[in-house]
């Protein structure tokens, strides 16, 4: 071998091993064919992982469930199409804003941590971008303070957690009260209103018949998928979260991407803040109330493990989605709001429960198979 | 010795229940065979950790398990401790035939197990952690003065009544831990107390206050089970020796003091199953130093250890849990900061952390597989590629394609079992899953590989293919720095071997030159035979 470092694509020759490959075990085999071939050339497109993809179409299940619901309990609105469409683009407006946070927290919580800063630095991001000083450099200053004020805040959030190792929990509480008390003292407790047209565009207006957020969510959403799928920092988010130690021993820098993980939920927050900015027109230290919540219910019905490791882009939007059209429902049969939160309580419950059974069934499964085949 | 069939003590048990809290079961007979073992058989998937145990214990006797590692120690244990059930064979408790469902079971017919890493509650107090599960209580409330001074009496039969029983077991040292862990075991009413290394965690002269508790509590019909590395303490506290080796008894009750040292080793030591180790090479192809370690030291692991490692070169590591082996083998990868000396690679000096460390071109295979390698739930094609998925990426995107391709060569070099690398690494065998964590580092160049004990867990026919990849991956000018507390292993396998005990390295010699009994005489010398010659 050679003296000189490893060039990056260095494959050493093969071992030279005895030829005494075993005779190919039944079971082993039954075993190995099940998981749809091996190795090769494969799409782009494969390999968002089997057990994500089946959790994920018990969630649309609940979603057509909820569905079916609002079509018994309004049949005349459910008949009309052109409701239903409008009614498709509300539900999607509904949730674009936690969706854009949900995406952040997925990240974060997949990677080991937890972020209860995020409705507060919405806030502070807001209520940072619409002040009179920031207003006066136009739109696109505004969106260049909202997104800092975001990844700064993350940044801090990162830094403490990594380097000042305090426990996520803590750290991002104390975040939570900080970036309020800033963001109230800011505004002063006043409502500020934003006078750009161009931001106050963005919630009303509509491309080729869709609302512009929506198009942010989806955006959002696309991004988050391919990057958690498809390039190193997403690979890097998995092992973190799954195994810190294991990944520390393989060389990754797991401080340095833990801290870029709060930094990237600030980030989210900052666009989240934008949004909800152009929604209100204004911008106000309350604002975002409780998002931390509904983001964290969203990702963890969408079956990201609260521990780390494991969690899916779509598996977080479809439990956003799902949270919004319970909203929807309650409000087009005009129940309370208080029923509501008991029905999307209990739906966390059920889902996390469900998700355990699956998971121990699975596990079992292959349990089962691992005797047979050690032997 | 004959088990009496209709035991006349039962009786009189019942009727002193209720009296002195703190004297031994009173239907004790000294000498009475407590609990037998036979035929015990205990699977794992992929390995067979007892196969066939007898054992024998009477009350009022001290009597050692003795066996390497791996020889199904722990497992045996765990099954006495009710953690647990043995796949066939006879546990015979008091005359009875017996299971222990749970681990309350075997607490409830009077086994307490004293573990290795005890198992107390560090924020609850001495009293609630000796009567943790059990506590005395009226109407839901727990009756704290009695439990109080139940725990004071019990912690002065230990001759330990200077401990407050209201004192937090936190702010306690080791040896006050273990003692809160034997009045745990006396809170139970205790017949048999079982005790793994007990001496691992003590100072020398707190070994000499655990030999006298072990005397009262024997002295008072107690059974006790205890297990050590350490030959010279078994000579002293012991009564019994019972020798285990790959799961099987070899030898039972060997008088302690009298069997000859070189007859214990060989029983521990004489195999059944032959490792067939890979030849060296014939000439010396040994090339330059790779890595070169100078007097490395970490206050209470290691110090003063030196060391070098050639390219195309094995050495190997022997020595005992706790003698600094794997925390030395940490220090070199960059995974703990050294208080002083130097690590080189090619002649130049690392810098802290891992990354340098890997990007130096160094590869470790940690000992434990499970927490500190593996993504479980992650396909193994990730695994083999966790450390290298950066160099197959571009512009930040992963190359799945690519790792799959170069993880399923590594499969088929390793002749990994199933070959499908999109399963999950949890649904591997321990031997397949420790061929990924070796598997890991033949991707992208890696020259130096520091294997911590590779082939635990692993079943025999797996380790024979480890051994040969190990050997290949070495007439290939990769250096490998192996450590492990099979002997035989490092005899075998390694082409220099360095022996540690204690943090110090005490002997460095060609494997050639030393045999197993030599090696285990200067790993096992405990701290009693201190200044003993290395």
């Amino acid at each position: 071998m050679s003296d000189a470092t490893p060039t990056p694509t260095a494959t050493p020759e093969r071992p030279q091993l005895p030829a005494q490959s075993p005779p190919a075990d039944p079971a082993e085999t039954a075993v190995a064919s099940d998981k749809a071939g091996s190795g090769g050339k494969l799409s782009w497109w494969r390999g968002d992982g089997g057990d994500g993809a089946k959790r994920n179409l018990g969630l649309i299940g609940v979603l057509a469930a909820l569905i079916v619901v609002g079509a018994v309990t309004k049949p005349d609105l459910y008949g009309d199409p052109n409701w239903v469409w409008n009614n498709v683009l509300a539900i999607l407006q509904l949730a674009s804003v936690v969706g854009v946070v949900t995406v952040g927290m997925t990240f974060v919580i997949i990677g080991g941590g937890i972020d209860l800063s995020v409705g507060a630095i919405v806030a502070l991001a807001g209520v940072w971008c619409t002040t009179v000083a920031t207003q006066s450099y136009g739109a696109g200053g505004m969106i260049f303070t909202a997104l800092a004020v975001g990844v700064c805040v993350g940044l801090v959030n990162g830094v403490l957690i990594s380097y000042g190792r305090l426990v996520p929990f803590i750290a991002t509480l104390a975040m939570l009260v900080a970036a309020r008390g800033l963001a109230a003292s800011i505004s002063n407790k006043q409502t500020q209103v934003s006078s750009s047209t161009f931001i106050n565009d963005i919630a009303a207006r509509k491309v080729i018949g869709i609302p512009i957020l929506v198009y942010i969510l989806g955006a959002v959403v696309l991004a988050g998928w391919v990057v958690l799928n498809r390039t190193t920092f997403g690979r890097r988010t998995i092992a973190v979260g799954g195994n810190p130690e294991a990944a520390r021993l393989a060389g990754i820098n797991v401080r340095r991407h833990t801290m870029l993980l709060y930094a990237l939920s600030g980030l989210c927050c900052g666009i989240a803040a934008i949004m909800l900015t152009s929604q209100a027109t204004s911008a106000q230290a309350a604002m975002a109330n409780l998002y931390e919540l509904d983001a964290i219910a969203a990702a963890i019905i969408g079956g990201t493990l609260l521990s780390g490791g494991r969690g899916t882009i779509v598996g977080s939007l479809l439990g956003v989605i799902i949270f919004a059209t319970i909203t929807n429902l309650f409000a087009i049969n005009g129940l309370s709001i208080e029923a509501q939160n008991m029905v999307k309580g209990g739906i966390i419950v059920a889902a996390v429960l469900v998700q355990q059974f699956q998971f121990k069934s699975v596990t079992r499964l292959l349990a089962r198979n691992r005797v047979t085949t050690a032997t | 010795m004959a088990l009496p069939e209709d035991d006349p003590a039962t009786a009189s048990a019942e009727a002193v229940a209720e009296a002195p809290l703190v004297e031994a079961p009173a239907d004790t007979v000294a000498g009475e065979v407590v609990l037998r073992l036979t035929d015990l058989v205990k699977t794992f998937p992929g390995v067979r950790a007892l196969d066939g145990v007898q054992l024998e214990v009477r009350a009022g006797e001290v009597h050692c398990l003795l066996g390497q590692n791996g020889a199904g120690k722990s497992t045996l244990i765990k099954v006495l401790a009710g953690v647990h059930q043995p796949d066939s064979g006879q546990v015979e408790w008091r005359g009875e035939p017996a299971t222990f469902a749970n681990p309350q079971a075997a607490m409830k017919a009077g086994i307490a197990t004293i573990y290795q890493e005890l198992d107390l509650v560090e924020d609850l107090s001495v009293a609630e952690n000796a009567f943790l599960g059990h506590e005395y209580r009226s109407f839901g409330f727990v009756r704290r003065g009695r439990m109080a001074r139940h725990t004071r009496q019990i912690l002065s039969r230990l001759g330990h009544g200077e401990i407050p029983p209201g004192r937090m077991v936190r702010s306690l040292p080791a040896a006050g831990k273990q003692i809160v862990s034997m009045a745990r075991a006396l809170s139970h009413e205790a017949r048999l107390i079982i005790m793994d290394e007990p001496s691992a965690v003590l100072a020398h002269d707190e070994v000499g206050n655990l030999f006298r508790i072990i005397r009262e509590l024997t002295a008072q019909g107690i059974a006790v089970i205890y297990i050590s590395h350490r030959l010279e303490e078994i000579r002293e506290i012991g009564d019994r020796v019972t020798v285990l080796k790959d799961g099987r008894t070899t030898a039972a009750n060997l008088p302690a003091r009298d069997t000859p040292t070189r007859d214990l080793v060989s029983r521990m030591t004489g195999r059944t199953i032959e490792y067939v180790f890979p030849d060296r090479p014939t000439d010396d192809s040994a090339g330059a130093d790779l890595l070169q370690v100078e007097g490395l030291t970490r206050t209470g692991e290691f110090a003063d250890v030196s060391l070098n490692v050639r390219a195309g070169e094995i050495v190997g590591i022997a020595g005992l849990v706790g003698s600094g082996r794997s925390e030395l083998l940490e220090t070199i990868y960059g995974a703990r900061l050294p208080e002083a000396g130097t690590v080189r690679m090619d002649g130049k000096v690392l810098r802290p952390g891992v990354g340098a460390a890997v990007r130096a071109g160094m590869g470790m295979a940690p000992e434990e597989r499970k927490s500190q390698a593996l993504l479980l739930g992650e396909p193994i094609y990730r695994n083999v590629t966790l450390a290298t998925f950066g160099r197959y990426a571009r512009l930040g995107f992963t190359n799945a394609a690519k790792e799959r391709a170069e993880a399923d060569r590594i499969a088929e070099t390793l002749e990994l079992r199933p070959r499908d690398v999109d399963r999950p690494v949890r649904t591997l065998s321990g031997g397949n899953q420790q061929k990924v964590v070796v598997g890991r580092w033949l991707l992208g160049g890696t020259k130096l590989l520091l294997l911590d004990e590779p082939t635990r867990g692993v079943d025999v026919g797996a380790r024979a293919e480890l051994y040969q990849v190990i050997r290949a991956l070495a007439a290939q000018g990769v250096g490998v720095l192996l450590v492990s507390s099979e002997v035989p292993e490092v005899l075998g396998l390694a082409d220099r071997v360095l022996v540690m005990r204690e943090g110090r390295v005490v002997r460095e010699a060609a494997a050639g030159e030393l045999d197993e009994n030599t090696v285990l005489d200067l790993v096992m010398a405990g701290s009693l035979m201190e200044g003993a010659p290395a």
